[in-house]
């Protein structure tokens, strides 16, 4: 028999199979997020008027209850806002104050976002925190930071949620709860409000679930005591 | 390379390398700031809080690990194609440059810190994205210096003999750079943010970076072993495949719960799980083409280089491979996301990916700058591999248990609360991990000491035979 070189030791065959591996992975890619990119796009006034769940809600959310409940379709928790209907999504009614409002305008409510975007991105929160679960592992994750049963025991003393984390916000240390204590980042009244926004936006946003039984477990050992 | 004489491309090399141990030694020290602050918080609360340890440990790392993949690249770039490096006047002043703005980003990182939430402070103080904080002026500085050294890549390789090895690194070198942009624009929508952040962050570790060790690891395998072009050549091309094939759409592990849609876990779970395959591969070959050499009875052209070389194919596949596989799944990533988890398996993955061969690079630099035909390791090569590698490794593992009591406690037990992660945090177990990780973290500055004094010394404690063989080559 004669002994033809075989293709499976033939560089320009594996040149070419590179090059076409490479090149149907980015198009996938792209179209992905080409996809992606339309569902993540941020909500609007008249998604929160049609009652359009999206998974990047309009900022208004902060003029909403904001809860964290099983889905049973989907077999996992979703925000759910302005209140639950009989299937287990978001009603868009109940509303609730946010620093003594609940009908901060579309401009408002995009200002407060983006002052306190800019704010965390400035204090780099996320070189100590996580942020849906990315950055940082040394203080707990602030996806739902909103939603924290801590918060809603300190809400009464503050004259409401908001209040207590913007006042934490201020001047972390005179209210810290633990000895690794978060620094006073120099945060200001009106930049305390914005993030306190961001957080009350962020959790509103649909991760797909995470984190899983957010505040729910009690009675489990605490080592602690 | 002609006998003792070194291209001017390699004589820049030598530069980025120099800048580049610097730069490790700071991201070791500022790792350790952090990790003390774990055990002890108020060390240097108020004065270098731990987010700005933290910003200057991963962005020295990242930067360093730059400075060294270009360096490696202006070394083997006029060897490979056989020319001196086209528009290398230019490289050397992008080098200034480059080192300059770095300097600058640091001392605002050390001593600006934060700035008020504006835009102003996106622009010149910080970005306060993970990795990629350097604020805007700086990227857009950056993105200049790159295009000079593309520019010199494509040039010099056009002018000159086209290798495998080189056609490799050019398609790579500018999806590398390309990838950057990705991560420079300023958006409200945290979840955008976080999906492009990664499109940087991801497809640079685990498809461009990975593609340049293939290639660098082939250039060190034909001048350590001697070792087939022809052979090293077909593999690269096989590692390209898988690597490229597995990484892109392996990017989905980073979707499953950020704002994006469902179809990423399947996508993500699937391409992710094959991203080891590859790992493998490059393992294998390297122990193959070692089996074969010595096998003839050849030497090892130059052992330390060699050994990192191992180190690298091992802990790459070890770190990235094992340890990523083990929380890329999303039934279990929902768990491990945000814990201690890919803090263990970065610290395994990065080093066994790319600090290891980039220091074999450095090791082959000097080999040619003194211009010995076989470089032997010595003993403070033994320690300085033996110190680092342990280390890491421990550390690694350290780390990995305490993010079990995270998954376990704060995550199973309390679901992630603001108290559940401090019940954690204080478990006796996660600790435990803490302290061994500041230990192995020790080890691994007293490594770091010897490899400096090793770099500096090598040269010259080379046994008389070796010495000798350098004398008549010259
Ligand atoms: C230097 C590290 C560090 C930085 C930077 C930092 N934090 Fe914190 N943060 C902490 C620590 C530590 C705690 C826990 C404090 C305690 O329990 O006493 C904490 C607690 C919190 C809490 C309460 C915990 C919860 O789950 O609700 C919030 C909210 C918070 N930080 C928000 C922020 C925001 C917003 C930023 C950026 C503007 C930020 N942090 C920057 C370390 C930091
Ligand atoms: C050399 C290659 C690799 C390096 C350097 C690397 C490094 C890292 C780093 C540093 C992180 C943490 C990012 C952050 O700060 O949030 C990370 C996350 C992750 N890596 Fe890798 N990695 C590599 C390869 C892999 C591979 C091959 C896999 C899978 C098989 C993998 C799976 C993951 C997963 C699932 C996460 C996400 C963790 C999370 O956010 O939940 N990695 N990687
Ligand atoms: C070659 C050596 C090292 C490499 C490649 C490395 C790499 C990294 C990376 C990639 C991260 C980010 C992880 C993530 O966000 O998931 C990180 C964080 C960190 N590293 Fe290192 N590191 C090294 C050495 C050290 C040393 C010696 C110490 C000190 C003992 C150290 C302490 C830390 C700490 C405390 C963090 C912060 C983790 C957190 O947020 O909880 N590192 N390192
Ligand atoms: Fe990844």
């Amino acid at each position: 028999m004669e002994n033809r070189p075989s293709v499976w030791s033939s560089n320009r065959f594996w040149r070419r199979s590179a090059t076409w591996v490479t090149g149907v992975a980015s198009v996938l890619l792209v179209f992905l997020t080409f996809d992606s990119m339309g569902q993540m796009k941020m909500g609007t006034a008249a998604d929160i008027k049609n009652k359009v769940d999206k998974r990047i809600p309009s900022p208004l959310v902060i003029n909403y209850k904001i809860d964290y409940k099983l889905n049973k379709t989907r077999g996992h928790e979703i925000p759910i806002i302005g209140g639950m209907d009989a299937n287990g999504y978001s009603k868009y009614e109940e509303k609730e104050k946010f620093f003594g409002k609940d009908n901060w305008s579309e401009k408002e409510a995009k200002a407060l976002i983006h002052k306190g975007k800019l704010t965390i991105q400035a204090k780099n929160c996320m070189d100590c925190h996580t942020l849906l679960g990315n950055g940082a592992y040394y203080a707990p994750d602030l996806t739902k930071a909103w939603l924290d049963p801590t918060w809603e025991t300190l809400a009464s003393a503050y004259g409401g949620k908001e209040y207590a984390i913007a006042k934490f916000l201020e001047n972390p240390p005179a209210m810290a709860m633990h000895e690794r204590k978060m620094p006073n980042l120099g945060i200001t009244k009106e930049e305390a409000k914005a993030v306190v926004a961001y957080l009350k936006f962020m959790s509103a946003i649909d991760t797909n679930g995470f984190p899983r039984n957010f505040g729910k477990i009690k009675g489990a050992v605490d080592a602690r005591k | 390379m002609q006998g003792n004489r070194l291209y001017e491309g390699q004589k820049l090399a030598l530069k980025y390398f120099m800048v580049a141990i610097v730069l490790f030694g700071a991201q070791l020290l500022f790792g350790l700031v952090a990790a003390i602050q774990f055990l002890y918080p108020n060390f240097l609360f108020n004065i270098l809080d731990f987010s700005i340890a933290r910003i200057l440990h991963i962005n020295a790392l990242v930067v360093w690990l730059l400075y060294a993949m270009i360096g490696a690249v202006y070394w083997l770039l006029p060897d490979e194609a056989g020319i001196e490096v086209v528009g290398v006047k230019l490289g050397n002043l992008a080098f200034y440059i480059l080192t300059a703005a770095v300097a600058v980003v640091v001392l605002v990182y050390l001593f600006i810190q934060i700035g008020p939430g504006k835009e102003s402070t996106i622009w010149f103080i910080t970005e306060g994205r993970e990795y990629i904080e350097a604020p805007r002026w700086a990227d857009i500085g950056i993105v200049a210096v790159v295009l000079v050294f593309l520019y010199n890549v494509y040039a010099t390789v056009m002018k000159g003999k086209h290798t495998g090895i080189l056609v490799v690194l050019m398609a790579d070198l500018i999806a590398l750079a390309g990838l950057y942009l990705a991560g420079m624009f300023y958006t409200d929508n945290i979840a955008v943010d976080q999906y492009w952040w990664w499109w940087v962050v991801h497809l640079w570790v685990e498809a461009t970076w990975e593609v340049y060790v293939a290639a660098v690891g082939g250039y060190i395998l034909i001048k350590t072993l001697n070792a087939n072009r022809k052979v090293v050549e077909m593999w690269l091309w096989i590692e390209v495949a898988m690597m490229f094939g597995s990484g892109i759409l392996g990017l989905g592990h980073h979707y499953f719960w950020i704002g994006t849609p469902e179809y990423w876990w399947e996508i993500g779970a699937l391409f992710s799980a094959l991203e080891p395959v590859p790992l493998v591969g490059l393992f294998v070959h390297v122990l193959y083409d070692w089996g074969k050499e010595r096998g003839k009875g050849n030497n090892i052209k130059n052992t330390p280089a060699f050994a990192w070389l191992t180190v690298e194919t091992f802990g790459n596949f070890l770190g990235a491979g094992v340890w990523g596989f083990m929380h890329t799944l999303p039934q279990i990533n929902l768990y491990t996301h945000g814990t201690q988890w890919p803090a263990a398996h970065g610290h395994l993955a990065f080093f066994g990916a790319y600090v290891a061969i980039l220091i074999g690079a450095i090791y082959l630099a000097i080999q040619g700058k003194a211009g010995l035909k076989e470089m032997r390791m010595t003993k403070a090569s033994w320690w300085a591999i033996t110190l680092i590698t342990v280390g890491v490794l421990i550390m690694s593992v350290s780390l990995t248990i305490s993010a079990y009591v995270q998954t376990m406690v704060e995550r199973g037990q309390y679901g992630g609360t603001w108290e559940g992660y401090f019940i954690a945090q204080a478990n006796q177990w996660f600790v435990q991990g803490m302290g061994w990780r500041l230990f192995s973290g020790l080890a691994v500055v007293v490594g770091y000491g010897f490899l400096v004094y090793d770099l500096l010394t090598i040269d010259k404690k080379q046994p008389a035979e070796v010495r000798e063989g350098a004398v008549a080559a010259a």
